[in-house]
């Protein structure tokens, strides 16, 4: 079985790493996760006063001080790939056969790098932008410069694996997990490499991060308990829970994988996208390019929607998303939709961002090689307007063989990831 | 393996700049030598000021143009006339299978807020929580959607309907060599048939200065052109974005080529003494294998920040017969679009079939009036990566 559809070769993944408020490692993640655990907690990282939101799903068992967002994500991203490379076997010690792509929140020059700089301005009273320049200029803060260029991140994991190539950083908001496992596909496809390294990660919580999402309203504020805020599929679902975390994925082409006696983890059978131009942060009602998303991605994998045993959704718990997501699924999946199994991983870790895509992929994979479900936690008040199995509160075990992963993000993103246990 | 390799065209490009929009404006200011900075407005820093657009021509809702900060109307309006130049605008079927990929930064930063913050938060009682205060009181609700990368693609989305699909490389210089390569290799492996690439960069921000100044990488005080700088980038404002089509979908359409995308490779290099000219001549020689033809001409990417240009310029002595142009000199330095800016004017020197002047006094750059039927685009990253482009004429 050398290839699939139209004779390229097939992707199957061979290593898996993850970090999410759970914990480090596949193990420590997986019984968390299936035990329906909360890794959402009251945020200690940073003052909460004056915020909606106190809550999240910060990884704060990485240190990191001072904190900085970027910093975190490159400890993640570092920590996940030598995790998933471990379990791979392949190559050797800084040198992976394959590019890198990586999901990455975007960079950016953060409030300790401002104040620093303030600092170092000398400015008595009122500070500007002419202060701070005149610092940045002093050639005192060149490592502020190296942390804060976007390509940062991916040369220093490029730098410490030794992937080929020049990495490639992607950013398609909440879907970027995902687009960075997609790009890796797609190398594998075209025979430019025989393995991938694609990772996704995302450290944001910090106080302007969240005030952005609580601007836009996108955030729960049901604080008390903090495990209980995130209610994806609820009726009295009232937004998405910020959360840090990371995954990495070594993607390989069956042929390789066989060729080394690699163990297989599963098959990376489809992928699909649709971009919506409907608005900069709400779907086209009709859910046209959600549904365009979804079966793209089934079709890529050569299978048609009955094949799908099981759905790792979007499911943010933001009260737009889970019902467009409805909306997606049912018109997918008809009748069906109603008995698929749809289960929230993000009711116990909180949405991870950019890493999420990566994340629920590596969730997902889990669930097809222990053939049990993660519940969704926090169900107890059921939307009637949203009739699906999520699973609820519970883990289970099933018969799973194909399963659909969703990641959905702001700007029209919309990205589906199918999985499948075993090689078609 | 799939069957060969397809050939892609360029059927479409959009491109603004201190030169105006479009290709006769730019290809006029090359001409002249137009150089346009701005020496007060940023002092003791340069910049190539963005010549006006009239928005309305390619973002035609005021509402659209208003959630949008400037690098983002660079980038949309760019697209608008990418599309329209390939004759795709407004084509709702070709826009529904159009991939996109955007190589973006990050958007401007509310300067006045960070500045009254920065000024007060040391006396405040309790500093976190007046950073919390200022923020949620002070910050627009919409500012972030005109900040997050992506959000030029969204736009492009909005405004435009390309909805294929949608990617945003992000990663300085490097991220618009590699989008540009991966747009090409999908076409190329029978991927994506129709593509739109490119990006945009605002360089008249005090946040960007700040940023490439902590690293020593601006120029201050007098304007020289690239190669007869000792060290310093000076920005520009860009936006470009090509239509890249694959032969046969574009033959089907009737779209005639500009040029033909022959190949684009990237690489990142350690920086290492020597590092960027092993790289370039890698590449090169995988893209135009020996003997160098007759008719090439390089057109460069080259930033001013060193050790980068120097070694791209030890690196171009090794090919004495080629002509040498740094568009970086009229156009400034944009990062992200200026591969894509690029390309796109390799594709209208090939179209006009010569050679824009030399603006170079330091031996780099030498006059060129002979033919020209491909050109090798450059890039070497203020602080990492390297890529190179060969553009040829479809004859």
């Amino acid at each position: 079985m050398a290839s699939g559809k139209n004779g390229q070769p097939v992707v199957v993944v061979t290593g898996r790493g993850i970090i999410t408020s759970l914990g480090a490692s596949k193990a420590d993640n997986w019984a968390k996760l299936t035990a329906g655990e909360s890794g959402i907690h009251r945020i200690t990282r940073f003052a909460s006063e004056g915020l909606k939101t106190t809550i999240a799903g910060s990884v704060d068992f990485v240190p990191v001080e001072p904190f900085c967002s970027t910093e975190l994500g490159e400890r993640m991203a570092t920590m996940v790939a030598e995790e998933a490379i471990e379990e791979a076997r392949i190559g050797s010690k800084g040198d992976f056969p394959g590019p890198l792509f990586l999901a990455v929140a975007p960079v950016e020059i953060e409030w300790p790098h401002r104040d620093v700089l303030a600092a170092g301005s000398g400015a008595n009273d009122a500070v500007g932008y002419d202060d701070l320049l005149r610092a940045s200029a002093s050639g005192r803060f060149h490592a502020i410069h190296e942390r804060c260029l976007f390509a940062s991140v991916a040369e220093h994991l490029a730098e410490r694996f030794g992937t080929k190539g020049s990495p490639i950083s992607v950013s398609t908001a909440c879907a970027s997990g995902a687009s960075a496992i997609q790009l890796g596909v797609e190398a594998i496809r075209r025979g430019e490499a025989e393995a991938a390294l694609c990772i996704g990660t995302d450290g944001s919580v910090n106080a302007e991060c969240l005030i952005r999402f609580s601007l836009l309203s996108a955030l729960s504020t049901a604080n008390d308990p903090p495990q209980a805020a995130a209610k994806p599929f609820s009726k009295n679902r009232d937004g998405f829970v910020m959360a840090e975390g990371a995954a990495a994925l070594v993607l390989e082409s069956y042929d390789s994988a066989v060729a080394r006696g690699a163990k297989i983890l599963g098959v990376l059978a489809g992928c699909g996208e649709m971009a919506d131009s409907f608005h900069r942060t709400r779907s086209s009602p009709d859910g046209k390019a959600i549904i365009g998303c979804i079966r793209n991605a089934i079709t890529d994998a050569g299978l048609a929607p009955d094949d799908i045993d099981y759905i790792n959704p979007h499911g943010t718990g933001t009260p737009e998303n889970d019902k467009m997501e409805y909306l997606g699924v049912s018109s997918v999946f008809g009748e069906r939709a109603k008995s698929i199994p749809i289960s929230s991983n993000k009711s116990m870790i909180g949405h991870t961002l950019s890493a999420a895509g990566t994340v629920e992929t590596v969730f997902t994979l889990l669930t097809l090689e222990h053939q049990r479900l993660p519940p969704t936690i926090n169900y107890k008040v059921p939307d009637p307007a949203i009739p699906l199995d999520v699973v609820p509160n519970v883990a289970r075990d099933a018969k799973v063989r194909h399963a659909l992963s969703n990641s959905f993000g702001f700007g029209g993103q919309n990205v589906s990831l199918v999985m499948s246990r075993e090689p078609a | 393996m799939a069957d060969a390799p397809r050939e892609a065209w360029i059927t479409g490009i959009g491109i603004v700049s201190c030169l105006g929009e479009g290709a006769d404006a730019h290809w006029q200011g090359l001409a002249e030598r137009r150089i346009k900075v701005d020496a007060e407005t940023f002092a003791p820093y340069l910049v190539h000021p963005l010549a006006p657009l009239d928005l309305d021509k390619q973002i035609p809702k005021k509402g659209d143009q208003r959630q949008m900060e400037p690098w983002q109307r660079i980038g949309t309006y760019a697209a608008g006339l990418a599309l329209a130049d390939a004759g795709v605008k407004g084509n709702a079927e070709l826009l529904a299978h159009m991939d996109m990929i955007v190589a973006a930064g990050g958007g401007e930063r509310d300067v006045a807020v960070d500045a009254a913050i920065l000024t007060n938060k040391p006396k405040a009682a309790n500093p976190e929580a007046f950073l919390n205060e200022r923020l949620m009181s002070d910050l627009r609700p919409t500012l972030f959607l005109a900040q997050l990368s992506n959000l030029l693609a969204g736009n492009i989305s909005i405004v435009h309907g390309v909805t294929g699909s949608s990617r945003t490389f992000m990663g300085e210089e490097a991220a618009g060599v590699d989008a540009v390569r991966i747009a090409l290799a999908r076409i190329t492996a029978g991927q994506s048939e129709l593509a739109l690439v490119g990006g945009s960069h605002n360089g008249e921000r005090e946040d960007l200065l700040l940023l490439y100044d902590a690293g020593g990488h601006m120029l201050r005080g007098d304007f020289r052109p690239v190669w007869e700088r000792a060290k310093g980038m000076v920005l520009g404002s860009l936006g470009a974005f090509l239509v890249l089509e694959a032969r046969g979908h574009a033959e089907a359409r009737n779209a005639k080529p500009l040029a033909r995308l022959s190949g684009v490779l990237s690489e990142r290099s350690d920086r290492s003494a020597g590092a960027i000219p092993a790289a370039l001549t890698r590449m090169w020689q995988r893209l135009v294998p020996p003997p160098v033809p007759a008719g090439i001409a390089v057109i460069s990417g080259a930033t001013g920040a060193q050790p980068a240009s120097g070694e791209e310029r030890a690196w171009l002595k090794t090919l004495p017969d080629v002509p040498v142009r740094a568009t970086g000199s009229i156009l400034g330095h944009g990062f992200e679009p200026q591969f894509a800016m690029n390309i796109a004017l390799a594709a209208l020197a090939l179209g006009r079939e010569k050679l824009f002047p030399a603006v170079d006094s330091s031996g780099v750059e030498r006059e060129y009036e002979g033919p020209l039927e491909r050109v090798a685009v450059t890039a070497v990253g203020h602080w990492r990566g390297e890529g190179i482009a060969l553009i040829e004429a479809v004859t």
